[in-house]
């Protein structure tokens, strides 16, 4: 098992190493002048020059990715272009509203997804097999953003319920927080639970199918003690594979979510960041955002080593 | 996943059509994909309105009988946008399917039919694309290409690659130590001949359904690309961008944003119900399951 | 004794909510479309610094009013020199800035010399580019000599990118603004608001409110919810949004169509051909529906223009019947320039809405006459590049938002390439003219030579869209420069 997450380790640390060089080379490339952005269009070109002079624009290719590289493995992430204060501080500042959502939207993705999914499984075939799947089939084909309108228009704007956007921050308490962020999770999260929910059924029926559950349930053990000791312990491996990809596309999500609901969280920072040329936020938000996306399929490996003991030895 | 036992045969095919025929998810999501498709296609010779012409003076009109969606804030009439948008959406979504089997499929058979080093190589390649989330890639590539239905495709498309080469990978992975090809093998076949005339028609029902999905989300990529201002670009109408142009008068005119979001919700779960349909349809044990 | 502090300051501020109820409101919080990159005005361009901080924490040595007039700001009094070279400030004593330094002579030259020095950053370097020399007279009374007289020289000092600033805080003021006007910076939750607070001790008249927050709203379909529960009072520049009407009929608010200083146009590359064409472009100048293109691009607020002056200012001259909408006559003129198949083109466009929308219906437009615009959006940064740095562009569309500022088609290599010697002398006039009759005979003439010339497609004049609760007053109606004006805010009890 030491082996076999030590490859996995490994595999995530090249991820890693090339994703800041595709990164950096991309972003090399993109058209446009910070500096001149930032004077706009009355600015003189020498006061362009001096501005760029004054952010080091003028440096080598090489020496500027490997100073961003060794500031990065210091969490010394650089300033922002823009705002022209230290890019770990604009980070955390937004990641605390960009990671609770993220982690809002998953856990309640789970916590509807799964038991629909065994509740399903257990009733294949009947009516309420019929109905959850069918919303399921609909729930895969919501936009979230969309999704995210709607709520907007039924719970902030007709039902005035929770606010239609923005984020009090968490010093105006947790509750106003919570209040801002819920309407966003629902739409992350729901897309995805239809996702998560058909996954389960379906690894659900495949395990019910196996012989050493027919066999469990022939020497006459409970249903319940079948269905949760044995067949979700099996079932959970193509669920957490899911849940992995799952966490990558909702910090995505965020991106789009976050627009609809103008949340000050990454998603917003990134987007800025590209349209104003703020290049050395852009970069740091997508290593922070690919970091995060490389952690947590590690753990999802972990998970399987844990729940699949086949998987320490065989692999 | 389990192949079918022998290589696929005519009469197997026939056998298809009569099973689609009592296949009630492939017969909903095939009316609906030939809806919106023939819908697409209509759009090329006819319209109600053209798209293209802006009256401004009939901006904002509810629905009504002249315009049965209503027109938008420069009196376009919505049901002709939905029209010519399907063009776009499918337009996106095919090419984009285009490119990921296109790459990913001969990558992935040639990863399965190589093994080793190149098999290791392709996969960790792999697994450092799946790392990006796509979307965030798709952002930065439309905002450095800039942005146009052409960058669209290709943000979408590269991001299909990895996912077609993992299906083909894994399917002829499954086919390679079957007792038809080791006959191929003692035959003298090499191993793009028995690619090509063994392992592609034994996984391209795989590559089918993937494909159908991947088309699915291709919609639901370019409808958000298209919403934050990345994807087709006006004056060219598309789904996506129909909504972000509703979302702020949407107190006024709520269906401006209803009538794109149902457009969407239709075309993508035609698809999935087409693309289940074909998986249950190829695959029994799968069909037991649904 | 920390916690002694918070319990007194908890029971202070009891105590003070509690007598709130009684007087007037004294706290107010405005939404803001765009969040600064950064509170320096003279680091940046952006307007959205100056519609935090100008005359609410930053002073300069004049000021721009509500009406567009020049005030005395930091300079009580001044004294021109009668070739119009040399100008006398006489400054206010007793100034300080808010981390307790004084102010005087020294900051002003500083604070000039500094905008225009060889490795200034200041986004407006050219407002500075008639100084010649800055000089301390004594603390309270600075000489400035000109290279040559120039009318506006106390209009430029007026702007944002010329308020005076402390040698001690000039480098951190992008973070940490220190100025001497009436409200301090308190903090600023990047990508959510911006807090100002009342001054200690400000020299000047006292304002009514203690507090002010900046919140940062993007979203026009997020502005309206804002206002309609309360969490902001004003919106001094309102997104454009359908759902205006809503707000117009609530008696709780009051909306203010204003003007700004932003000439919205259709700009040609004047030498890249067919724009070189004076037929072209007259056949475009009537191709163009200025009503069409203010009810969609604009929501129907805007004054059509007919030349690059803002119809509110004094020298204005109404030209708008120069080109009216006549697609015959633009096909006709299209048709004695060669062309009466139309061409293809491109309209480039920047982000704001105005650009976006209006390019769509002008490219509509366009078509009509056979004209066939390819759509390119493009972000503001390569906007910069390709169409104002290069002049890579056939056309594009973008609201010149600096006031009085119809010299620009004077300046060489400007984006539009346009060159008119009888234009430039014009402009040359007016600069060394300070009679306002002549002055405003000058501004009309030149009006009247871009208008014949169809230089650009001249559309409308951007509106100020402000909306406020009906109990807030002193907000301003107009917006002749870029500013949210706090020092005469209050509530009426």
């Amino acid at each position: 098992m030491t082996a076999y997450l030590l490859k996995r380790l490994l595999i995530g640390i090249a991820t890693l190493a090339v994703a800041s060089i595709v990164v950096f080379s991309m972003l090399e490339i993109v058209p446009g002048d910070p500096a001149r952005l930032m004077l706009g269009m009355n600015a003189t070109p020498d006061a362009v020059q001096a501005l760029r002079d004054q952010m080091g624009l003028d440096q080598p290719v090489i020496v500027r990715y490997f100073e961003w590289i060794g500031g990065l493995l210091t969490l010394d992430f650089g300033k922002s272009y823009t705002y022209s204060v230290p890019v770990l501080d604009l980070v955390t500042e937004r990641v605390v509203v960009s990671l609770p959502l993220a982690l809002i939207a998953l856990a309640l993705s789970t916590l509807i997804a799964i038991p629909v999914g065994i509740f399903s499984a257990e009733r294949r075939g009947r009516a309420a097999d019929t109905i959850s799947m069918g919303a399921a089939q609909i729930g895969v084909a919501v936009p979230n953003f969309w999704f995210a309108l709607l709520l907007i228009y039924i719970f902030a704007v007709w039902l005035r319920l929770v606010p239609a956007g923005g984020f009090p921050g968490w010093s105006a308490g947790i509750w106003p927080a919570l209040k801002a962020l819920i309407l966003p999770a629902i739409a992350l999260a729901l897309p995805q639970a239809a996702i998560l929910a058909r996954v389960t059924r379906s690894a659900m029926l495949e395990v019910l199918g196996e012989d050493y559950i027919r066999t469990a349930r022939a020497k006459g053990m409970p249903r319940r003690t079948v269905l949760w000791r044995h067949a979700l312990r099996n079932a959970m491996i193509p669920v957490l594979t899911i849940l992995g990809l799952q966490f990558a596309f909702l910090l995505a999500g965020t991106i789009i979510i976050e627009n609809v609901f103008y949340l000050p969280g990454l998603g917003r920072l990134i987007f800025q960041a590209i349209t104003q040329r703020d290049l050395i936020v852009v970069e740091s938000v997508v290593m922070l955002l690919v970091a995060m996306v490389v952690v947590v399929n590690l753990l999802v490996d972990l998970s399987y080593a844990i729940v699949d003991p086949r998987l320490r030895t065989n692999r | 996943m389990t192949m079918p036992a022998a290589e696929p045969t005519n009469s197997q095919e026939a056998g298809f059509v009569a099973q689609a025929l009592r296949n009630r998810s492939f017969l909903i999501g095939f009316v609906i994909t030939v809806f919106i498709a023939g819908m697409a296609l209509l759009s090329f010779f006819w319209t109600p309105y053209d798209v293209t012409k802006l009256i401004v003076a009939d901006r904002m009109l509810p629905p009504s009988a002249t315009h049965l969606f209503g027109t938008d804030q420069f009196g376009r009439d919505v049901l002709s946008m939905i029209m010519v948008g399907a063009r776009s959406s499918i337009a996106v979504a095919l090419v984009a399917v285009g490119i990921g089997m296109g790459l990913g499929v001969p990558l992935g058979c040639w990863a399965a039919a190589r093994g080793g080093i190149v098999d290791d190589l392709l996969m960790r390649f792999n697994d450092v694309v799946f790392a990006f989330p796509a979307l965030l890639s798709a952002i930065i590539i439309t905002a450095i290409l800039g942005p146009s239905a052409t960058n669209a495709v290709i943000a979408i498309g590269i991001f299909n690659i990895p996912v077609f080469a993992r299906v083909a990978r894994a399917g002829a992975l499954a086919i390679w130590p079957r007792e038809f090809i080791l006959a191929a093998r003692a035959a003298g076949k090499n191993r793009t001949q028995i690619t090509v005339e063994h392992i592609l028609p034994n996984i391209a029902n795989l590559l089918l359904v993937q494909g159908t999905i991947q088309f699915a989300l291709g919609i639901l990529a370019e409808a958000g690309l298209s919403y934050v201002g990345l994807g087709v670009q006006p004056p060219m109408p598309s789904w996506g961008r129909m909504l972000f142009d509703a979302q702020t008068r949407m107190m006024v005119a709520p269906y401006l944003a209803l009538i794109p979001g149902f457009a969407i919700v239709f075309t993508v779960l035609g698809l999935n119900l087409l693309g289940d349909g074909i998986s249950d349809i190829i695959d029994p044990k799968l069909r037991r399951q649904r | 004794m920390k916690s002694w502090k918070t319990i007194l300051a908890a029971a202070a501020l009891a105590l003070a909510s509690s007598t709130a109820a009684m007087a007037a409101r004294t706290d107010l919080v405005l939404g803001v479309v765009l969040e600064p990159p950064h509170l320096d005005p003279t680091a940046g361009a952006a307007a959205a610094i100056d519609e935090v901080v100008y005359a609410n924490v930053f002073e300069g040595l004049t000021r721009i009013g509500s009406k567009g007039e020049i005030l005395p700001d930091l300079a009580e009094s001044w004294t021109v020199s009668d070739d119009g070279k040399v100008y006398t400030f006489k400054l206010h004593t007793g100034v300080k800035f808010h981390d307790g330094t004084d102010f005087n002579a020294d900051d002003v030259k500083f604070s000039l010399d500094r905008a225009r020095a060889e490795n200034s950053t200041n986004a407006q370097k050219t407002l500075f580019a008639a100084i010649d020399t800055v000089e301390v007279i004594d603390p309270a009374t600075v000489k400035v000599t000109l290279k040559q007289p120039q009318g506006s020289f106390l209009y430029n000092l007026g702007w944002g990118d010329a308020v005076i600033v402390a040698p001690e805080s000039a480098e951190t003021n992008k973070e940490k603004p220190i100025g001497t006007g009436p409200f301090k910076f308190e903090s600023w939750a990047k990508g959510s608001s911006i807090k100002l607070v009342k001054a200690d001790g400000y020299w000047g008249d006292p304002v009514f409110l203690d507090k002010a927050e900046f919140r940062i709203i993007p979203d026009a379909a997020a502005a309206i919810p804002a206002l309609l529960s309360g969490d902001v009072q004003a919106f001094p520049n309102m997104p454009l949004g359908d759902g205006l009407p809503q707000i117009q009929s609530d008696p709780r608010f009051k909306v203010v169509i204003g003007s700004t200083e932003g000439e919205t146009i259709l700009s040609m590359n004047n030498k890249k051909p067919p724009f070189d064409n004076l037929k072209v472009r007259q056949a475009i100048s009537y191709a163009l529906d200025r009503k069409a293109i203010i009810d969609g691009a604009s929501n129907g607020f805007g004054t059509p223009i007919g030349s690059h002056f803002a119809p509110h200012n004094p020298a204005y001259v109404d030209l708008t019947g120069t080109y009216p909408h006549d697609v015959a006559k633009a096909k006709e003129l299209l048709k004695e320039a060669g062309l009466e198949n139309g061409f293809k083109t491109t309209l480039k466009l920047p982000p704001p809405p105005y650009a976006r929308d209006g390019g769509q219906i002008i490219a509509s437009e366009l078509r009509e006459i056979g004209i066939d615009a390819e759509i390119i959006p493009l972000e503001w940064a390569d906007w910069l590049k390709q169409v104002f740095t290069e002049k890579d562009y056939d056309m594009s569309i973008v609201s010149h938002t600096e006031p009085n500022d119809i010299d620009i088609y004077s300046r060489k290599d400007y984006y539009f390439n346009y060159d008119n010697p009888a234009f430039n002398k014009v402009i040359e006039e007016l600069n060394l003219t300070s009679d306002e009759a002549k002055r405003k005979e000058l501004y009309g003439q030149a009006q009247k030579i871009l208008a014949d010339d169809a230089v650009v497609g001249f559309l409308f004049e951007l509106p100020k869209i402000g909306v406020w609760d009906a109990k807030v007053e002193g907000l301003w109606d107009n917006a002749p420069i870029q500013a949210t004006d706090l020092t005469k805010v209050k509530w009426a009890d």
